[in-house]
């Protein structure tokens, strides 16, 4: 016997390494959705190794609510810099403009529900037919139960009672017009796997994960930023803290965590020592019981 | 840290479920806000005490009903090992799934329930986890506490489940006495069975071998995608890129490309920017060539001085079938094996596998969901490939059918008789 082994981390990358390469020959025009998070961060530099000497064969998908953190625009653009990607850009703010999506109101007004539309549009204008995410099976109990490559229908919507069987590592990624599907190579990760990805490949990450001074705000036991786009109840006040975010999405519903972690290693101890999971500050998740297997079926990332 | 990929199975209500969450529990791989949540959706049920199937029974329909429909994947960490889990559904017309769930796995979890024994349930996974060549399997005999913890019905039943598995190409089988939902030798040895003396199922978990010695096989590479970046600096670069399913390769191996038979040479080996002096099973790689020939998507790259695969258009394979829409000898279907494409049709069923008496029963026609097969395969184009006994990858394939491109069923290709 030879001693020959893989470190976990190098089987998941080996194994994302292999979805993405399946994607570039199985699909006409697939596409990375690209949210500036620590997960699509990962699927690039993923892309990257898988196809390098050649280009990322995948143009950027970034949906945009308008209501992002500056720094996440500004990472997104050097990235994209760097790699001479493709971006594409759909515009919930647009949507809204041109009335296909209605704006929530009140104070947990959020525009991560009407991002669907705009995710669905966006992948039909441009023909996308597969969208690549860095979501994990890790992170929700909906998604615990996606396949690597997971069918929509013509109207975007996933079947989640009658899936396709996936069995060994044959992805099937045929459909009809008008189809399309979501791939995720890091459908095995967790968030720990990631952290120690970023920290053992030294990929640069973007100010939001590290510690910083920013005006926060506290709502049903969870820090917010106090952007322009969130709106305080009379009896919330607005202080200043270290804070962290665990995950980035839309300022609305990203909570931020109380941290002291300034660097990789940190960040690493930090999630090792947490007791609670990374979308414990995601309002959106809070909705309901089964708030994200509903948004899924609906089109969602 | 290694990496072990397990499944669990089991009849409706033997406790999977109960038994991953009770794992991640004692484990304390649950964090308080999913813990808080299940609290919750436990009392909104009724539940008088906490419900930890509710962990990984995340869909509407599953919560509403009970059950478990699809595979759900949850991760743990010990300070030995990262654990992949799929936990896969016990009713009969989700057995696809169970297949799903077992085909990457190196051991697999059969729960029996204490009170009931073996049923057809368990013959039915025990069988399909012997095909997809799982190589540990470990009976759990759940819900001791209602049988009074007796070594007597623990006993029996593995005196059944042996009498069964003795007709099956099973691999090594442990068997343990449990109770998922108060957590006896699960992650803690129980106090209440003195009479049981082996260890805990995570203390099994952690130190069972873990995959198939992939690095000491033949070498296997299926080209997945070719590398052309047709840059400046890249001009000539051209690159095989694939995941090593078998072996080990260096630079100056000499190596065929099957199913041409050209051969050639090992100029260089990529993984990212970096050139590498070896690569091993399963890496993802680039591999470059001295020679340019004629290498496209669906290839085989093997070592010329290692076993070479078979090539051939006729192949006969045990075929789980997946789907209600019936397999029909002579119909056109899409076969994909390895990262190879084409038409195949299945000429004739040699026989079906009754899953109670696990005898051949020949003259059949069709098969229909969840059936079992040993069937004759002609395709369009040659395929390419090993048994599966010998390599997973090369050795397996499905069939989609090109009217719903649908995956409908599942095939073990067998060693050609000698």
């Amino acid at each position: 016997m030879s001693n020959r082994k893989l470190t976990h981390l190098k089987e998941l990358e080996a194994e994302a390494i292999y979805v993405l390469r399946e994607v570039a020959e199985q699909f006409e025009r697939p596409a990375i959705l690209f949210s500036g998070g620590k997960d699509s961060i990962v699927v690039v530099h993923l892309a990257w190794k898988a196809f390098y000497p050649a280009r990322i064969p995948f143009p950027l998908v970034h949906i945009d609510t308008g209501h992002n953190f500056a720094e996440t625009i500004e990472y997104r653009d050097a990235l994209v810099k760097r790699l001479g990607a493709e971006l594409v850009v759909g515009s919930v703010q647009e949507s809204i403009d041109t009335g296909r999506v209605k704006e929530e109101t009140g104070y947990n007004a959020s525009r991560n529900k009407l991002q669907t539309v705009t995710l669905l549009d966006t992948l039909e204008k441009y023909k996308f037919d597969a969208a690549i995410g860095g979501a994990r099976r890790d992170e929700e109990k909906a998604r615990a139960k996606e396949r690597f490559f997971s069918h929509r229908d013509e109207f975007g919507q996933w079947n989640p009672k009658n899936q396709r069987p996936e069995l060994w590592n044959i992805f099937n990624g045929r459909k009809n017009m008008g189809e399309h599907f979501r791939v995720f190579p890091i459908s095995n990760w967790t968030e720990m796997d990631v952290w120690q990805y970023i920290y053992q490949e030294g990929i640069e990450m973007p100010s939001l994960y590290f510690t910083h001074r920013r005006r926060v705000f506290e709502r049903d036991g969870q820090w917010l930023a106090a952007e322009p786009c969130m709106r305080l109840k009379p009896t919330e006040t607005v202080v200043e803290k270290e804070v962290r975010c665990r995950t980035i999405g839309d300022i609305t519903c990203t909570g931020v965590t109380l941290s002291q972690a300034h660097t990789l290693e940190e960040i690493i101890d930090e999630i090792a020592a947490t007791r609670v999971t990374e979308r414990g500050g995601r309002a959106d998740d809070k909705r309901s019981e089964t708030a994200m297997e509903d948004r899924k079926k609906a089109g969602y990332f | 840290m290694e990496l072990l990929r397990f499944t669990t199975a089991g009849s409706v209500d033997d406790g999977k479920s109960t038994l991953i969450g009770r794992l991640l529990y004692d484990s304390k791989s649950i964090f308080e806000d999913q813990l808080e949540a299940v609290e919750t959706a436990s009392r909104n049920r009724g539940n008088e005490e906490l419900n930890l199937a509710l962990l990984t029974d995340g869909l509407r329909a599953e919560r509403e009903q009970g059950i478990t429909i699809d595979v759900a994947y949850r991760y743990f960490a010990t300070p030995k090992r990262k654990f992949i889990i799929a936990d896969t559904p016990g009713h009969v017309e989700y057995t696809r799934n169970m297949a799903t769930g077992a085909s990457t796995a190196d051991l697999a979890i059969i729960l029996v329930d204490a009170r009931h024994g073996v049923l057809e349930q368990t013959v039915r996974h025990t069988y399909i986890a012997a095909l997809l060549g799982i190589p540990h399997i470990v009976v759990c005999v759940n819900k001791m506490d209602l049988v009074g913890f007796s070594q007597e019905v623990f006993d029996r039943i593995r005196t059944d489940y042996l009498a069964m598995a003795g007709k099956l190409p099973v691999g090594q089988v442990t068997f343990m006495p449990i109770s998922a939902k108060f957590g006896d030798n699960v992650v803690e040895p129980s106090t209440r069975m003195e009479w049981y003396d082996g260890g805990t199922l995570l203390h099994l978990l952690e130190t069972v071998p873990v995959g198939h010695a992939l690095p000491d096989r033949p070498m296997r590479l299926p080209v997945q995608h070719v590398i052309r970046p047709i840059s400046d600096r890249f001009h000539d670069f051209r690159g095989y890129a694939g995941r090593l399913c078998g072996g080990t390769l260096r630079p100056g191996d000499a190596v065929t490309v099957w199913p041409s038979g050209k051969r050639s040479t090992v100029a260089s080996i990529w993984f990212a920017d970096r050139q590498l002096d070896e690569c091993f099973a399963p890496e993802s790689v680039t591999v470059c060539l001295t020679d340019d020939i004629d290498i496209s998507r669906g290839d085989l790259l093997v070592r010329s001085d290692e076993p070479q695969p078979t090539v051939a258009q006729e192949l006969r394979a045990m075929v789980c079938w997946l789907r209600e829409e019936r397999l029909q000898t002579g119909k056109r279907y899409v076969v994909r094996q390895a990262t190879a494409e084409t038409i195949g049709i299945v000429k004739a069923i040699d026989y079906k596998v009754d899953i109670h008496s696990l005898e051949p029963i020949e003259g059949v026609t069709e098969l229909g969901a969840n059936d079992i097969a040993c069937v004759r395969i002609r395709t369009a184009q040659p395929l390419v490939f090993d048994s599966y006994d010998s390599n997973r990858t090369t050795g397996s394939l499905v069939f989609v059918d090109p009217d719903t491109n649908d995956t409908v069923g599942a095939g073990m290709i067998l060693a050609e008789r000698e």
